[in-house]
């Protein structure tokens, strides 16, 4: 089903369905280097509901970006997707053939960038980018202009009409987010990944796309897919999060579980790290060592050498995932227990 | 160590009207100059021993005051003292001693530490400028890394060949090495993972403890800023708009664009995502043509006639608590407690 922005009636009713809209199944991606294969991404999966924001959260190098570019099949070389399944609706994502792919980003699924600037072709005006991804669903080109302008609008843009004409470089940066993420959802995508969209931008302007974001999904049903660093963010607009750890997803939860009380030793003590008092009233707590290396995969779980609860036999198996009640999965030996 | 006045005596960094002015100018001829006001009129103290956070969003002109106080960026006008003497009067000598009493950190540890050094290298340059004897270098450094825990068998590396948080630290250990009083920080855990952050933050609040150090601490973060600073500042376009204790700020901001930027802040929990907000309209005007009066105004929602034309002077409403707003003994902003 395709929905048109100004389908509030179709809309309010996707919102309320909890369909599967991205089905991601063991998805698992590996970069060929010089010095042999980095696992960047393990045997992921998750599923994207329609009207439903979910968040892939972790620190660099811990897959979520190369995730999102796979959904989307832009892995850059060396880098490729080994195995798993990206299902939209009933088709596998990895199966179309480059041309049907092509046909699938920006008309299904669309994806806005961390830096827009980069993003944007600097020597067109933000309308006439707009207006061609309109043109690509074959409209003539002055319906595709109206479509540009009205698209501007709804990502409140003020003066949408006089904007169109401006080029990138003389828009501020919430307003280049702006006209990337209007462009994206100019044709009505069912599902929109959005990797780090609001890091680059200052936090007020980071609350206005926030927003932004949540009116789009709330008007339009469509899904979200948000990849980012930044708990904060999560906190604002997922429903539900999966935490990645070195290529892997460790913990996926609902949003409010997941902060109220988080079961993966990594999940708590990144929550730890988080400061949230004032000088002199607490300390925050560290994570010992650093990341592993993704060149081999690991024996065991691959936070063992870093948690605080390690047991021996965290060294030798990679741990399952446990089902919790809630949709709840959690990649511990200890898993329910930790937090005790 | 949170109940810092202003006491002038006690004061190591001290700027008085401080104005920093950039012309722009256009075209092939270079005409139709025009003048930004990065620093405009700021005056501020920072207590030897405190912490001082400046918060502002970006172009606020944070980066530029801050260069100001090593002389990093020469004044348009008003004054900067250090340790009660004229930084921007010193001659060459002069100003060498007061920089080597200052250390600087840079946001992006990477891009400021030189590539083809090995990061001993870069450590010691401090030293040897300062023309230490190579018994004296070696003592330094060694007791340096310890401080700030960077393993001695990462000295022979190049800075690609450390992570964010190896190449942040070798940053601090080049800035301590002098056994600075100052050290100016200039958004250093912005590049970093939240958990290289918290070790950052961890180490520098351990720093200050042991040596008494006075930390000008610039960031965008508020929950940074509220983890190490006694005393924030914040600016907006070019303006000191509140000074303030930090818990009192966060208790309640006196000046709406505070209270805009604490209510935008995400609270990191998702119970309070519906949580009323203090929104300001519109993006950040242009610092080439800022607005009359004051610089909040098209933004404000608390904005009346008066304020559209008459500039908000920054005025001591409660003692500590200083405010640039016509409005601020009127309004009652919403505060982070109040979430």
């Amino acid at each position: 089903m395709r929905l048109s922005p100004s389908d509030s009636r179709a809309a309010s009713a996707a919102v309320e369905t909890d369909a599967g809209l991205l089905t991601v199944e063991g998805l698992s991606v590996s970069f060929i280097t010089g010095r042999g294969r980095v696992h960047a991404v393990r045997d992921v999966s998750f599923e994207v509901r329609e009207g439903e924001v979910f968040a892939l959260v972790g620190e660099s190098g811990c897959g979520k970006s190369t995730t999102a570019l796979a959904i989307m099949r832009l892995v850059p070389p060396p880098g490729a997707i080994e195995q798993g399944q990206v299902l939209l609706g009933d088709r596998d994502l990895l199966t179309l053939t480059n041309d049907e792919m092509a046909a699938v980003r920006g008309r299904d699924v669309a994806m806005i960038f961390q830096n827009p600037l980069v993003a944007l072709n600097p020597v067109y005006r933000a309308g006439v980018q707009i207006q061609e991804a309109v043109l690509q669903d074959n409209v003539p080109r002055h319906e595709a202009w109206r479509r540009a302008v009205e698209v501007m609008g709804q990502v409140r843009i003020s003066d949408a009409a006089l904007r169109a004409d401006s080029y990138p470089h003389e828009l501020s940066g919430g307003m280049r987010q702006r006209v990337m993420t209007g462009m994206m959802i100019s044709r009505s995508p069912r599902l929109l990944i959005a990797d780090e969209p609001t890091t680059a931008l200052d936090v007020t302007i980071q609350a206005q796309i926030l927003d932004l974001l949540m009116d789009l999904r709330r008007r339009t049903g469509m899904g979200i897919l948000i990849i980012t660093h930044d708990l904060g963010v999560v906190a604002e607009i997922a429903d539900r999060v999966a935490v990645m750890y070195a290529g892997r997803i460790v913990e996926q939860a609902g949003v409010t579980e997941l902060y109220d009380a988080p079961l993966h030793p990594y999940t708590q003590l990144l929550m730890r790290a988080l400061p949230r008092m004032g000088k002199g009233e607490g300390r925050l707590e560290t994570i010992s060592g650093s990341v592993p290396s993704l060149m081999a995969e690991p024996l065991g779980c691959a936070f063992a050498p870093r948690c605080p609860l390690r047991q021996d036999r965290c060294e030798q198996g990679e741990p399952e995932y446990t089902r919790l009640g809630g949709g709840r999965l959690v990649a511990c030996h200890l898993a329910g227990r930790a937090g005790e | 160590m949170s109940a810092i006045q202003q006491d002038r005596s006690d004061a190591l960094v001290e700027l008085r009207q401080a104005k920093k002015h950039f012309v722009i100018t256009k075209g092939l001829i270079r005409r139709t100059r025009r003048l930004v006001r990065a620093v405009d009129n700021v005056s501020l103290t920072i207590a030897r021993g405190e912490t001082l956070g400046l918060v502002g969003e970006s172009g606020s002109g944070k980066t530029t005051l801050a260069r100001l106080v090593p002389r990093l960026a020469r004044l348009d006008g008003g004054t900067v003292l250090f340790d009660g003497s004229n930084v921007h009067h010193a001659g060459k000598d002069d100003l060498k001693a007061f920089r080597r009493r200052m250390g600087i950190v840079f946001q992006d540890p990477a891009s400021s530490l030189c590539p083809r050094w090995t990061v001993r290298k870069s450590i010691e340059r401090p030293l040897v400028l300062a023309g230490r004897s190579q018994a004296e270098i070696k003592r330094r450094v060694a007791e340096t890394v310890e401080l700030v825990n960077l393993g001695e068998e990462l000295l022979d590396r190049f800075p690609h060949q450390l992570s964010g948080g190896q190449q942040q630290r070798a940053s601090i250990a080049r800035a301590l090495v002098l056994q600075p009083e100052l050290l100016i920080l200039d958004e250093p855990t912005s590049a970093l993972d939240v958990s290289v952050q918290a070790q950052i933050l961890n180490l520098l609040l351990d720093l200050q403890h042991e040596f008494g150090l006075t930390y000008l601490f610039i960031t965008h973060n508020l929950s940074v800023v509220r983890y190490l600073a006694d005393r924030v500042g914040v600016m907006y376009l070019g303006k000191l708009v509140e000074v303030a204790p930090t818990d009192e700020l966060y208790r309640q901001p006196l000046h709406p664009y505070s209270a805009a930027l604490l209510s935008a802040s995400p609270p990191l929990d998702p119970r309070l995502r519906y949580r009323e907000r203090y929104r300001l309209a519109g993006d950040p005007p242009s610092l080439v043509n800022p607005p009359s009066g004051c610089a909040l105004h098209p933004r404000c929602p608390a904005c009346q006639e008066h304020c559209t034309v008459v500039t908000p002077e920054l005025v001591e409403l409660h003692p500590g608590r200083w405010v640039a707003c016509h409005r601020a003994v009127e309004l009652y902003l919403p505060s982070e407690a109040g979430r």
